[in-house]
């Protein structure tokens, strides 16, 4: 074996090796992909309203949201019409829940699993975590689906939004052990968004989960700093009667 | 105020209305020197209130049953009007009960507050804290997620590799289920709230009976007033440690709302990300580890490679506690007074229980889980058997006969 073919056995042998370690802790921790942060601003409607008509378009089909409530949209500055004219797809009344159109057997019979359902799946994931997500999806050929993920290895999902995104392939990163980023995705085929329209699409799909997931959260913020306010004077208050009771103690 | 005061005189007569009063709040003599720690001994009265009341509510919409637990919490979370913040009352208070007991125990520890002619009250209390801890467990299941389900099949496997009979009947099933719901709701609900309460109750009377402990660790009893016969450094515990304690009070109040309305998960510690998740007897996850409350515990159960002797020495980990009366042969109470030896050990206990907490939260296939989990476990339980020796040999200093 000459110098320069034992030097490219060891490259490959040891960039494989590599390759399986980074594999194992990726899949230790569920890709070990760094999440991108989701750019979401819970407060501002016309996402929250963009996001909503996504969910309603791209999601709802497989996905059910079983504990939500479609006039759950009229908190995101919606009226009852609006709702039922451009965000009920089915003829589901406005109260009814947003239950899943697609047969639980079917799922199981095409994806092998019953997709989850959405109500409060952005509570199990958080925010960066589905922002990152529906971003990472990426063809490979020896998935049933054709399509594999960066964040959640060997998912059941296909790409749904593949339209939108267009197609990306994985291109794996070689000498770069003990980094998070142990491959990154090429957009080969462009789809009908640009990368920048696409990442403003899931975020504001994200932003909707999320909402949805507990629709109270701004409430729940709102009221906490006039509670702590309410209880700040108190605090001074109180301090004030216990100083006024003790001062012939000590 | 002839009228209240006749209305009095009727009552009086008939229940002891006044002289309970006096007795147990006006002419109950405290220690004057109380400092922060005695704060948690009210606190826990607090919670438990807030518990009981916020359970009640929650009961009104929520459905033991295995089809529709999940749903009916999801329904109070979305539909009924602050159905949220009712949840998340009980769900942090669940939390910050824990705290507070803890706190209170160490209180206990600190000042010897279980030593003679306590001895009783600490018994009580202990009692109170496995009561808690069942009540806690059980109360976990109800939301039927994943970490209520699988929490509760690890739980019930420990009983299991004890008497697989014993497992068979506190399930109600071969595998946890809506049997299995229906019954923990029970205990929740009914069952260990009265033993609860009573046990408080208990726990009370004990403690007003001897009187209270104190950072000094003196017994303020035996240096009375000649006329009066009231203790020289007793003070009233209403109004003085009424309107202390309403500042205690407010000040938790803060900490307790801060965290429901701006981190009412806490990171995932209060509320676990897979409990988000509908229970699936299908699907075991990645990762079980049970609410932080119980993680000393568990990690004590791990790091014994053995399952039943892991059981036995959680058992022993928890019940240990029962003992320290007896265990304790030191000259004084309190802290302020022992000598290095125990501070060493109590600190050293401390930090063996607060790193086993944190080891019970991780993953065990890391490798210094288990070795940590195993040193800080003889350190836990070294503080209880090697107390006889150590508080004797301790170096202590002379107590003042009167609280500083």
């Amino acid at each position: 074996m000459n110098t320069s073919s034992w030097k490219k056995w060891m490259t490959r042998w040891i960039s494989g090796l590599l390759l399986v370690v980074a594999g194992s802790v990726a899949l230790a921790n569920q890709g070990g992909v760094k999440l991108d942060h989701a750019p979401i601003d819970p407060s501002d409607k016309a996402s929250l309203q963009r996001g909503a008509q996504h969910f309603m378009n791209y999601c709802l089909t497989c996905h059910g949201a079983q504990y939500v409530r479609f006039d759950l949209l009229t908190r995101i500055g919606l009226t009852e019409d609006q709702v039922k004219k451009n965000l009920i797809l089915t003829d589901a009344k406005i109260a009814d829940y947003m239950t899943v159109v697609l047969n639980p057997k079917d799922a199981k019979a095409w994806f092998g699993v019953p997709p989850p359902d959405l109500s409060v799946e952005a509570r199990v994931r958080g925010a960066d975590w589905l922002y990152t997500y529906l971003r990472s999806f990426y063809r490979d050929d020896q998935r049933d689906s054709g399509w594999n993920n960066l964040v959640f290895r060997q998912v059941a999902m296909p790409h749904v939004l593949y339209e939108l995104q267009g197609e990306q392939d994985i291109k794996a990163e070689e000498g770069k052990p003990g980094e998070h980023h142990v491959a990154t995705l090429v957009l080969t085929k462009p789809g009908k968004l640009s990368p920048k329209e696409y990442d403003q699409f899931t975020a504001d799909l994200v932003n909707y989960l999320v909402f949805m997931a507990e629709p109270d959260q701004q409430t729940r913020i709102r009221i906490g700093y006039g509670v702590m306010v309410f209880l700040a004077l108190a605090f001074v208050i109180t301090r004030a009667l216990k100083h006024e009771y003790w001062k012939d103690i000590h | 105020m002839k009228a209240t005061s006749r209305l009095l005189g009727w009552i009086d007569a008939r229940f002891p209305l006044t002289s309970v009063w006096k007795e147990h709040l006006s002419e109950y003599y405290a220690p004057k020197n109380f400092n922060f720690w005695y704060y948690f001994g009210s606190l826990a009265m607090l919670v438990l209130v807030i518990q009981i009341v916020t359970g009640i509510f929650l009961t009104m919409n929520y459905k033991p049953d295995a089809r529709f637990a999940f749903a009916s919490v999801e329904y109070i979370m979305r539909d009924v009007d602050y159905g949220w913040l009712i949840r998340y009352m009980h769900s942090t208070g669940a939390s910050m009960f824990f705290v507070v007991v803890y706190l209170h125990m160490m209180r206990g520890l600190m000042y010897g507050s279980y030593r003679k002619p306590r001895e009783l009250i600490w018994i009580l209390g202990m009692a109170i804290y496995l009561c808690l801890m069942a009540e806690a467990f059980f109360g976990y299941l109800l939301p039927w997620g994943q970490m209520s389900y699988w929490g509760a099949q690890v739980i019930v496997s420990l009983v299991d590799a004890i008497s697989p009979p014993v497992a068979l009947w506190i399930r109600g099933d071969y595998v946890i289920g809506d049997a299995t719901l229906n019954r923990f709701f029970a205990f929740h609900v009914i069952a260990l709230p009265l033993v609860l309460v009573m046990l408080v109750f208990m726990h009370i009377v004990a403690l007003h009976e001897v009187g209270s402990n104190n950072p000094d660790g003196i017994e303020i009893k035996e240096k009375k007033d000649p006329v009066t016969g009231i203790p020289l450094d007793g003070i009233p515990f209403h109004p003085y440690y009424t309107v202390k304690d309403i500042m205690g009070v407010v000040g938790f109040l803060a900490v307790y709302f801060g965290i429901i309305f701006f981190a009412p998960e806490m990171g995932g510690y209060f509320l676990e990300d897979n409990n988000f998740i509908p229970a699936d007897p299908l699907k075991t996850p990645l990762h079980i580890s049970p609410v932080w409350y119980f993680t000393p515990f568990y990690a004590i159960l791990r790091a014994i490679p053995q399952k039943q002797l892991g059981v036995l020495a959680m058992g022993v980990a928890v019940v240990i506690f029962f003992l320290l009366p007896w265990l304790d042969r030191g000259l004084v109470k309190s802290i302020r007074y022992r000598g290095n030896l125990f501070k060493v050990a109590l600190g050293l206990f401390v930090l063996a229980f607060l790193i086993l907490g944190y080891m019970g939260t991780q993953d065990p296939s890391l490798w210094y889980v288990n070795p940590v989990s195993r040193v800080c476990a003889l350190v836990y339980f070294g503080f209880f058997v090697l107390m006889p020796i150590y508080t004797r040999l301790d170096k202590t200093k002379p107590v003042p006969g009167r609280v500083v």
